[in-house]
């Protein structure tokens, strides 16, 4: 067992854990904190997508005992304009994929602010380029939605961004 | 509805309304199945078969139970015993909710490469996994048939049934096509597809007594109740399902499969609550898939396209355990107005976990091969493929001459063909290049048949003006609360948000299964119903108070009672005797009657790099005729879900099966390829809106029609762009180099 002190939405949480539970197991089992979700358990598919110091990770990939000194975020620590507009366009069906949609979306907006390019991105040099919705998609393919509600999802975070 | 207290207001119905559940479903407040704390909540986890047909020789658990936090491991050794699934029967149609006919862990026989052989309760599900993968199994291998196409030549003829027609003749169609003019003739194939809805199969179980609560990701809770109660010796009325939520079903989480059983029996066994939550690659071995089908289309026409011969043979999978043949040749049968037509459904029975409904069972891969088969055909005669269609677009039902309930095909592909720019079009094959792009357009026609269930409904109206429906809907992504408060806020003329809508639970008026398309129009009938009752109670109460003119609310108020109610179906015995006897004898007289289904038109733009094979989808449009759409934001997400689905079954979508040992070797998200966010472009949605006159408020349903012919359309689109014409799906890169 291992006793790891963490920071989940502001608040201090200690736990009593074998050193190989992950963070999404962590949040979900330990912490009461089911928001996050999973959908593969090996990086596949975002869902558990949460953010660390403003970062977005997959939680089932990372060890909890790693984060001990990190400012967790998950879905229910969120307030963020981007929640209104994912409802206004639709970006969800069965809302499974959502939590991690709206986190994952959260980090790539900070990413490209700070100026961090994707693979798609005309100059990977230059700064300040506009985030089209080519950019949005490619930057969001982590997060799987097999409810295929993608077209939403990317309406949301250009209304947000723009 | 006319009544004395109408006010005169916008429809509700129809419009853009957000979904009721979006705060839950973005706050993180939405709870799934396995999201359920319990005091004393245990954790389990599977061990399954690696071989396909075999007996369990041994069971070692020692190392398992000896790790700390393991509350149980157990076996066909230990398990309580179980109660055998029924045989299939159309009378009982909760029969049909069994995954499988196996007795898990009440038998040392094996049937498929995955099936669940021991289950391992722990405090903590990290535990459990890892004690899971400490038992050892030993097993006595038997001969098992797993290879589909090896065993193609031994594929029996399928009989079908009422609901589910696998074949049909209409004069003779093998002579005609020897005397046509001009013949397409070819084998089409498709492989096994799995849901990969994004939340995993859970449950969460706990008995009190002998009564049984569970939370599930189901998509049938009235069905799987009954299954449960079967199973477990208890009476339905012990039994309570509970799904406000699920995470996306496609049809995998229509049936009862291992994952829920085995969770209920742990429960029993320990005495302990157990949440199961299914890893992944427990998804794809222990519940059913979509078969793999090779399918044949020979088309006979003469030289003014006009059909005269149509063929459409299918073969696909089934099990010795259980498991329906996929219907792949139905749309042959309503389509096109060939003079002769024959259509053909057989099976191979495979030592496989049995298949399952599939997003469009049937329609989905069989509209891949006809659809393909239509514009080979008009390549051909060097037609184009919307007017080749509509040369042939019938004004009956052509297999049996039935009427149409409704039916604006021709519609649906002017008003795509417009958005779209079909116009412009160049068709001959690999002449518009962009850069490396290769750029080619593809249409085909989306087709869906319409089905009804009985649904059972309470509405109940308060003196403060509120209003309650209560029915045991299912909320798997469909909009099911909003688009029944929708009709229901209409019905009574109430604001929508006056309108809650429970739902997700059994202990409620029975609903219908999500599934086949079906419950919208299922529940919305009975919500009518029930409307209707209620006014006319409303009506009386008005009269009798002299509040006639005034607000429901204020009628109810002046009436001095706290609320009136009104009730459509019962959930007694009889009750649900009565609604199954109600729902043959309709579905009958309408079959008997009426061809209904759903349809539309799909426009493709593909791009193919010419070095490497890529194919990207860049450009869609899809008209659909739907009837009367009751939540313009809503439906067009789910007709674009389909769409989504359908890309990633023309592209990428293939479970990879060991034809030696019969095991999926790509169990996992990151090998099985469904589309993500770059893969699709924006999806432009029409429909036309006009009601279909036999169904509630005229409206079809759109869960499923989406799919259906999207494969078509984007093999035809990489005709366009590259002269190459690929009939095995799915269509990867290296099919095109
Ligand atoms: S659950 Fe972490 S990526 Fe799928
Ligand atoms: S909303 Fe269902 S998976 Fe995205």
């Amino acid at each position: 067992m291992a006793e790891v002190r963490l920071r989940v939405n502001g608040a201090d949480r200690r736990l009593d854990i074998p050193p190989q539970v992950s963070l999404l197991d962590a949040l979900r089992e330990h912490l009461g904190l089911p928001g996050t979700k999973k959908g593969c358990d090996q990086g596949a598919c975002g869902a558990c997508t949460v953010l660390a110091d403003g970062e977005r990770i997959n939680a089932c990939l990372a060890l909890t005992v790693q984060y001990a000194d990190r400012e967790i975020t998950t879905i229910e620590g969120v307030d963020h304009p981007l929640q209104e507009a994912f409802v206004r366009h639709d970006g969800f069906q069965c809302g499974y994929c959502t939590s991690g949609q709206i986190c994952s979306a959260i980090g790539m907006l900070a990413e490209h602010k700070d100026g961090m390019p994707s693979a798609v991105s005309e100059d990977p040099a230059a700064e300040g380029e506009e985030l089209t919705d080519e950019e949005i998609r490619e930057r969001m393919s982590g997060n799987i939605c097999r409810c295929g509600a993608y077209n939403g999802v990317v309406e949301a975070v250009a209304e947000v961004v723009r | 509805m006319t009544s004395t207290h109408n006010t005169t207001r916008e429809p509700v119905v129809g419009a853009p309304v957000d979904r009721v559940d979006g705060p839950a479903k973005t706050t993180g407040a939405a709870r799934f199945a396995a999201e359920h704390d319990l005091a004393g909540l245990t954790h389990a986890a599977l061990v399954t078969a690696t071989v396909s047909r075999g007996r369990i020789t041994g069971i070692d658990t020692s190392a398992a139970e000896a790790l700390p936090g393991v509350v149980a491991v157990l076996t066909h050794h230990n398990a309580p015993k179980l109660n055998p699934p029924k045989r299939v029967s159309p009378v009982n149609m909760s029969t049909m909710v069994s995954g499988t006919q196996v007795n898990y862990l009440n038998t040392d026989e094996v049937h498929w490469d995955g099936q669940p052989v021991a289950v391992v309760v722990a405090e903590h599900s990290h535990a459990a996994r890892e004690a899971a993968a400490l038992v050892e199994v030993t097993y006595e291998r038997l001969p098992a048939t797993v290879d589909f196409a090896a065993e193609l030549p031994n594929a029996v003829l399928d009989k079908g049934n009422m609901l589910m027609p696998t074949g049909a003749k209409k004069g003779d169609a093998d002579a005609a096509l020897a005397a046509a003019p001009v013949v397409v003739d070819s084998e089409y194939s498709t492989p096994q597809h799995h849901h990969n809805a994004i939340e995993p199969h859970a449950t969460t179980a706990v008995w009190h007594g002998d009564e049984l609560a569970v939370h599930d990701a189901t998509q049938n809770m009235a069905w799987l109740r009954a299954h449960l109660a079967l199973r477990f010796g208890v009476p339905e009325a012990k039994v309570r399902v509970l799904a406000p939520f699920v995470g996306g079903g496609f049809g995998g989480k229509g049936f009862a499969w291992p994952g829920v059983i085995l969770a209920v029996l742990a429960a029993r066994a320990t005495g302990r609550p157990v949440r199961l939550s299914l890893t992944r690659e427990d998804v794809y071995r222990t519940v059913g898939a979509r078969t793999p089908s090779t399918q044949r289309v020979a088309l006979g026409a003469g030289r003014d396209g006009k059909l005269t011969a149509l063929v459409h043979t299918a073969v696909t999978r089934k099990s010795p355990v259980g498991g329906q043949p996929e219907p792949a040749v139905t749309p042959a049968n309503h389509l096109y107005g060939a003079a002769n037509i024959r259509t053909g459904q057989s099976s191979v029975t495979l030592d496989w976990i049995p298949n399952t409904a599939v997003r469009a069972p049937g329609d989905a891969i069989g509209s891949f091969a006809l659809e393909s088969a239509i514009d080979e055909l008009a390549y051909e005669l060097g037609a184009d493929p919307i007017e080749l269609r509509m040369r042939n677009e019938p004004e009956r039902n052509p297999i049996d001459g039935k009427k149409f309930s409704h039916r604006m095909l021709r519609e649906a592909y002017e008003l795509g063909a417009h958005r779209f720019g079909w116009a412009d079009r160049s068709p001959e094959p690999g002449t518009t290049r962009d850069g490396r792009w290769l750029v080619g357009t593809g249409v085909a026609t989306a087709y869906h048949p319409q089905l009804r269930l009985t649904a059972n409904v309470t509405v109940r109206l308060a003196a403060d003006g509120s209003v309650t429906v209560r029915s045991g809907l299912h909320e798997i992504g469909v909009g099911a609360a909003t688009v029944q408060a929708q009709i229901a806020a209409d019905a009574l003329g109430v604001p929508f948000d006056a309108v809650h809508v429970e739902c997700g639970d059994s202990a409620l008026p029975e609903g219908a299964m999500a599934g086949g398309s079906m419950q919208t129009s299922s529940v919305a009938a009975s919500v009518l119903a029930a409307c209707r009752k209620l006014t006319r109670r409303l009506d009386t109460l008005a009269r009798r108070s002299g509040t006639a003119g005034r607000t429901p609310a204020e009628i109810v108020a002046a009436a001095k009672v706290p609320y009136i109610e009104a009730a459509v179906g019962s959930d007694t015995r009889i009750g649900k005797a009565a609604g199954q006897a109600r729902f043959m004898a309709r579905t009958a007289r309408d079959m008997r009657r009426w061809q209904k289904a759903a349809c539309g038109a799909h426009f493709c733009e593909v791009r193919v790099d010419a070095d490497t094979g890529e194919v990207r989808v860049s450009r869609w449009t899809g008209a659909f005729d739907v009837g009367r759409v009751m939540n313009r934001k809503t439906a067009v997400s789910q007709l674009r879900g389909g769409i989504v689905m359908g890309i990633g079954m023309a592209l990428t979508e293939e479970a990879h099966v060991d034809p030696r040992s019969g095991r999926i070797m790509n169990p996992s998200l990151s090998g099985y390829h469904v589309p993500v966010h770059a893969d699709i472009p924006p999806i432009d949605i029409a429909y036309l809106d006009e009601p279909d006159p036999t169904m509630p408020l005229g409206l079809l349903g759109i869960g499923e029609v989406g799919i259906t012919g999207v494969a078509a359309a984007v093999a035809n689109a990489i005709h366009n762009a590259t002269g190459k014409r690929l009939r095995d799906l799915p269509i990867t890169p290296a099919k095109l180099l």
